[in-house]
């Protein structure tokens, strides 16, 4: 074969969501970088619904934004409809989401890529992973070319033997219209890794000119625009309308009469697919007793005719497909421009990696996205910027980046990941982080700025916005503690809804009153009219919340404290008495970094743990 | 702790000379002791795991012990989740102590306390509640412990944890689905239903929470303290108690001296009886001495009958006497009932009045029945509802109605999400016994109950 001549010291295999942050990452901060994929025109892809954020994934993006990753800055770029969700339900679990112009946000990605110094965008089909002495050194393409490099990040989405099922047909394919990676997993089998089956699936794509809108209600963006990134103060731009359409008892009716031509229910699929995501046949069998199921019609763009009916994902042929659309209300005469389908995939069982994101046995390669199990575009972003930044550090010769499970969701997404068994698909909820009160999208900036500058993907702009914006913070704190209402005062007494007093009371105890906003206070506060809404917004979080907020913090120590009790990774199981052989097997596959990652390994036992602590603590005094 | 793999046997049964015993075995040692000394027909390797079969154990020189039935149990499916082996011999002391002496002479040893116990539990075989009521199955001396371990052995307790845990999860299940999936067509928001649920929750939580005291009694025993004036008559009252002959009485004011002790059982409870001095102020050092070793044991009791000579009036030492007592649980008791000539009135007493003839016996038995209810708490437990006796179940329980509590007061005026955390604590606080309840659990009932999906 032939060698390509220059040496990379990153290469990533797969420019979807995972494989553009990994690459935009390692090339930022200062590897040459070359970022492989089977279509120059398809980075970026939004193969499932248009729309990046909502509850969980909204906090991911945030998060990858303030570590300088790029999917906050696209989506606000190329989004064309934006909402905040959970408004009333408390600041953790605020979220923000927004429709994207599925072709814009990938166009303009590949531009961002092509632009980045030290990057390398390349079209290549990747068959195998090089590896020497359990440590990679490149990849081979099938046009015949040799890629050397230092480390190599695999995104691999949904295309390593990727599988279509359109009711009992099926074929070879990555996606909808393209083709499949037949070769790197059983690259990756002959290396060593336990590989699995998944199976994710996305409904028809309808032709706008099909639809009755006037049947459906419509579903506006907010009038105010909250930008993703922390480097976008406003967004203004004229927004499009979704909609909402529902199945009804008809529509069930067809698909129970046609379930014998889905593949899931012939048992033609093999893969998991994900609870969280059942297809309609699923739903429609599962919960008989639902008369209608709601679907949000979602345009794909701008310009285009294309809408995606979100909650209708399926495996049914395309005909049954028509015909239970059409038996939904405004859809009576509509037109499906693609259908539906399932698709199986390999994924890497990613007990299998470091919470680097490296593998455990072949050093330099590391996975990101889908071929980890878990599913989502921000998953994908998440793992693709860690990997990217831990190739990149491994490069420099400098100690990994870990982020723990109170810093942040993309901390809590790789500890589950690699902590847990893969069942389904991984998505994030907000419920798998027991520290969400801390993790909120409004402070991701405060969380993770400092780690994403530690780095060097924090540009200057982006740092000096950052101190500019904790100086104000600090400002505001002092202005709320120090500021004094007496009753003197009597028109804001009487506007605040104090009351008689009889000493004055600080801002900062105003505040804390649940009825009163600190909007109310700042446009009667000239020193505070001037501060930013987002430094109020801190300022108000952190009195408004104080008490539950140190409950946290207090349980984060605690937490900090069995993290810190490093597992030696060349622990012997078998010399560690009193553990249960069903333990001892978790621990062994496992192969926990510390006492807590231990503890939350699924069948260890609070016993085990204690077991183990004793142990270690025993194995510490001998030396 | 038990951090080895040493082989363990104990007498599973007590020994009683009629009946049979049955001696349990369990480690890796445990078939190649079968295969040294049992003796039977069918070869010990084709023995099939949880079948009984019939034989004779015999001794290092080939000489028979006793015609026993012996069943190997294969691991897991075992109570410690090792190789266990129970022997069915004969309930005669000397022949349980000739098999456990060959079991010692070939490196087989005997268990500790509860130590096949802890064995399953350290195999996950049981959980921990179970693990501690069998420890405290193994210490219980009165019978009321007895059944109060057995009643949790059998999972009662257990049952009620786990079932307030789950109606817990159920709320969090609901109240994390409106959280993470506001774009769902989920049933609408109803706190008056969780309110409602959580309510209900919290009283019967509370109740059983409230067993722990007459459950600690049960398993810890109490301390009963006679205290009064000298001469009230508490030594003649400590002997009718113990219907015997204890202490020293006389007509002479100061009799008692010292601390006089003895156990016995009331009402199915170990009570600790303590007689005391008369309370007086003396000049004298041995009485004085006296006094103060009875003020003392008075602050730690768990119940103080303060005696009243009912034949004389009342002074203003007695009524002081009462007011030093204000802080501990007090049982009025009015002696001399045989005598009894002045009316005292004793409506300004709060608590338990029970007038008795210590002398003649009058008046006894109400007086044990008042002390058994008062360390019972009133709670005569029937064998449907369980109580508590675990420290550490009682702090459980405390910790996770406390959160409920919060839970109360909090829903209606705080966000969802930190409601959350209220019902997310009180759940980790019962886990603590009942084993915890994980996000995947949480997210598996989300799933099941509600259709969600894009
Ligand atoms: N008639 C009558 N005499 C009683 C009764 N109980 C006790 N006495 C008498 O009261 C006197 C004092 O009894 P004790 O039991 O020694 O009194 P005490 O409270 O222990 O006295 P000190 O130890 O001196 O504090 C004795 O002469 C008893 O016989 C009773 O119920 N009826
Ligand atoms: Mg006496």
């Amino acid at each position: 074969m032939a060698g390509y001549g220059k040496k990379y010291q990153v290469i990533v295999v797969g420019a979807g969501h995972a494989g553009c942050e990994a690459a935009l990452a390692a090339a930022r901060m200062g590897c040459s970088t070359l970022l492989l994929t089977m279509g120059l025109d398809m980075v970026a892809q939004m193969s499932c619904n248009p729309s990046i954020g909502g509850l969980a994934k909204g906090h991911l993006v945030h998060e990858v934004d303030a570590m300088g990753g790029e999917m906050g800055l696209n989506i606000d770029e190329t989004g064309i409809q934006f909402r905040r969700l959970n408004m009333r339900k408390g600041p953790a679990v605020r979220a923000g989401r927004a429709q994207a112009d599925r072709m814009a946000y990938s166009a303009r990605m590949k531009l961002v890529l092509e632009s980045t110094e030290n990057l390398d965008l390349k079209q290549g089909v990747v068959e195998e992973i090089i590896v020497k002495n359990y440590r990679v050194v490149g990849v081979k393409t099938r046009e015949g070319l040799d890629f050397l490099g230092r480390s190599v990040i695999l995104t691999t989405g949904t295309f390593m033997r990727g599988l279509i099922h359109v009711g009992m047909k099926n074929y070879s394919g990555g996606r909808a219209g393209e083709p499949s990676a037949e070769k790197i997993s059983n690259c990756l089998r002959s290396l060593g890794f336990t590989v699995g089956r998944l199976k994710t699936g996305t409904p028809a794509r309808l032709s706008s000119r099909s639809i009755d809108f006037s049947k459906l209600e419509r579903q506006p963006g907010d009038a105010i625009i909250r930008p993703f990134s922390f480097m976008n103060d406003k967004i203004e731009r004229h927004q499009v309308d979704c909609y909402i359409a529902n199945t009804n008892e008809k529509t069930h009716d067809i698909i129970r009469s046609n379930i014998h031509k889905s593949p899931l229910y012939a048992g033609v699929i093999e893969g998991i697919g994900p609870r969280y995501c059942p297809s309609i046949e699923d739903k429609v069998i599962r919960f008989p007793d639902k008369a209608s199921h709601q679907s949000f019609v979602e345009p794909e763009g701008i310009k285009g005719a294309e809408m995606y009916p979100s909650g209708l994902s399926t495996s049914l042929p395309a005909d049954v497909q028509l015909q239970y659309f059409r038996s939904m209300v405004g859809f009576e005469q509509v037109e499906i421009m693609r259908p539906g389908y399932a698709i199986e995939y390999d994924f890497v069982e990613p007990r299998q990696i470091k919470a680097t994101l490296e593998a455990r046995e072949i050093s330099g390669l590391f996975h990101a996205g889908q071929i980890n199990g878990t599913s989502g575009y921000e998953e994908a972003a998440g793992q693709g910027l860690l990997a990217g930044i831990n190739a990149a550090l491994q490069c420099r010769e400098q100690d990994p980046l870990i982020i723990r499970r109170d810093q942040g969701y993309l901390g809590v997404m790789i500890d589950d990941l690699i902590t847990q068994d893969t069942t389904e698909p991984y998505r994030m909820f907000t419920s798998r982080a027991e520290y969400r009160l801390l993790l909120r999208e409004d402070n991701a900036d405060l969380r993770l700025t400092e780690l994403g500058r530690y780095v060097g993907l924090v540009s200057d702009e982006r740092w000096r916005r950052y101190q500019e914006k904790t100086g104000l913070i600090e400002k505001a704190y002092e202005l709320c503690r120090e500021t004094k209402i007496t009753s003197k005062d009597d028109r804001l007494c009487s506007l605040f809804g104090l009351g008689e007093l009889k000493s004055g009371v600080t801002l900062e105890q105003i505040i804390r009153r649940p009825d009163i906003s600190i909007r109310t206070i700042s446009e009667q506060i000239p020193e505070m009219t001037l501060l930013p809404e987002k430094v109020l917004e801190q300022v108000e979080i952190s009195i408004k919340y104080e008490g539950y907020i140190a409950r946290q913090i207090e349980q984060v120590e605690r937490f900090v404290g069995y993290e810190k009790v490093i597992i030696p990774d060349d622990i012997d199981y078998e010399k560690v008495a009193s553990l249960s052989s069903e333990v001892r097997e978790k621990l062994m596959k496992y192969r926990p970094t510390s006492l807590g990652q231990a503890g939350r390994i699924q069948g260890i036992t609070p016993a085990a743990v204690a077991v183990l602590s004793v142990y270690l603590r025993k194995k510490s005094r001998e030396k | 702790m038990i951090l080895d793999k040493d082989t363990i046997i104990a007498p599973a049964t007590a020994v009683s000379e009629s009946g049979i015993a049955v001696i349990r075995i369990s480690g890796y040692r445990a078939l190649s002791f079968l295969k040294s000394f049992f003796r039977t027909k069918n070869p010990i390797e084709n023995f099939q795991s949880h079948y009984l079969y019939l034989g004779r154990i015999v001794d290092e020189d080939d000489s028979d012990i006793d015609e026993v039935m012996v069943v190997y149990m294969d691991p897991p499916r075992t109570y410690t989740c090792e190789p266990v082996v129970e022997v069915h011999c004969h309930g005669s002391r000397q022949i349980v102590r000739r098999i456990l002496q060959l079991a010692y002479a070939n490196d087989i040893r005997l268990a500790n306390p509860g130590e096949f116990t802890y064995r399953a539990y350290l195999n996950g075989r049981i959980d921990l509640v179970q693990a501690e009521a069998v420890s405290r199955l193994i210490q219980s001396t009165s019978e009321f412990s007895r059944r109060s371990a057995l009643q949790q052995l059998d999972g009662l307790l257990s049952r009620q944890l786990h079932s307030y845990s789950a109606t817990i999860k159920n709320l969090l299940v609901q109240t994390e689905a409106w959280i993470d999936f506001p774009e769902e067509d989920l049933p609408t928001e109803n706190l008056d239903r969780l309110f409602s649920t959580a309510e209900n929750l919290h009283v019967q939580m509370s109740d059983l929470m409230n067993t722990y005291r007459a459950g600690q009694f049960v398993h810890d025993g109490a301390t009963v303290v006679l205290a009064g004036l000298p001469n009230a008559g508490k030594s003649s009252l400590m002997n009718a108690l113990l219907q015997q002959d204890r202490s020293i009485v006389s007509s002479v004011p100061g009799t008692t001296r010292d601390l006089i002790e003895q156990s016995t059982q009331i009402g199915g409870i170990n009570v600790r009886l303590v007689d005391t001095a008369g309370l007086r102020s003396s000049d004298e050092f041995v009485e004085q001495e006296g006094v103060r070793r009875a003020r003392n044991v008075v602050k730690i009791a768990n119940l103080v009958l303060l005696m009243l000579d009912g034949s004389a009036p009342l002074c203003d030492q007695f009524r002081a006497l009462l007011a030093d007592l204000s802080a501990v649980p007090v049982v009025l008791v009015v002696n001399k009932s045989d005598l009894l000539s002045e009316h005292h009135d004793l409506s300004f007493f709060p608590g338990p009045i029970v007038t008795v003839s210590a002398k003649l016996g009058d008046g006894i038995d109400v007086l044990t029945d008042t002390i058994a209810s008062f360390l019972l708490n009133d709670y005569l437990p029937s064998s449907e509802s369980p109580y508590i006796t675990e420290r550490r179940h009682y702090e459980a329980l405390t910790g996770s109605v406390s959160s409920i509590k919060n839970f109360l007061n909090n829903l209606g005026s705080v966000d969802l999400d930190l409601l959350s955390i209220d019902l997310r604590s009180a759940l980790d606080s019962l886990g603590r016994v009942t084993g915890s309840i994980t996000t995947e659990d949480v997210l598996d009932d989300i799933f099941s109950s509600f259709c969600i999906g894009k």
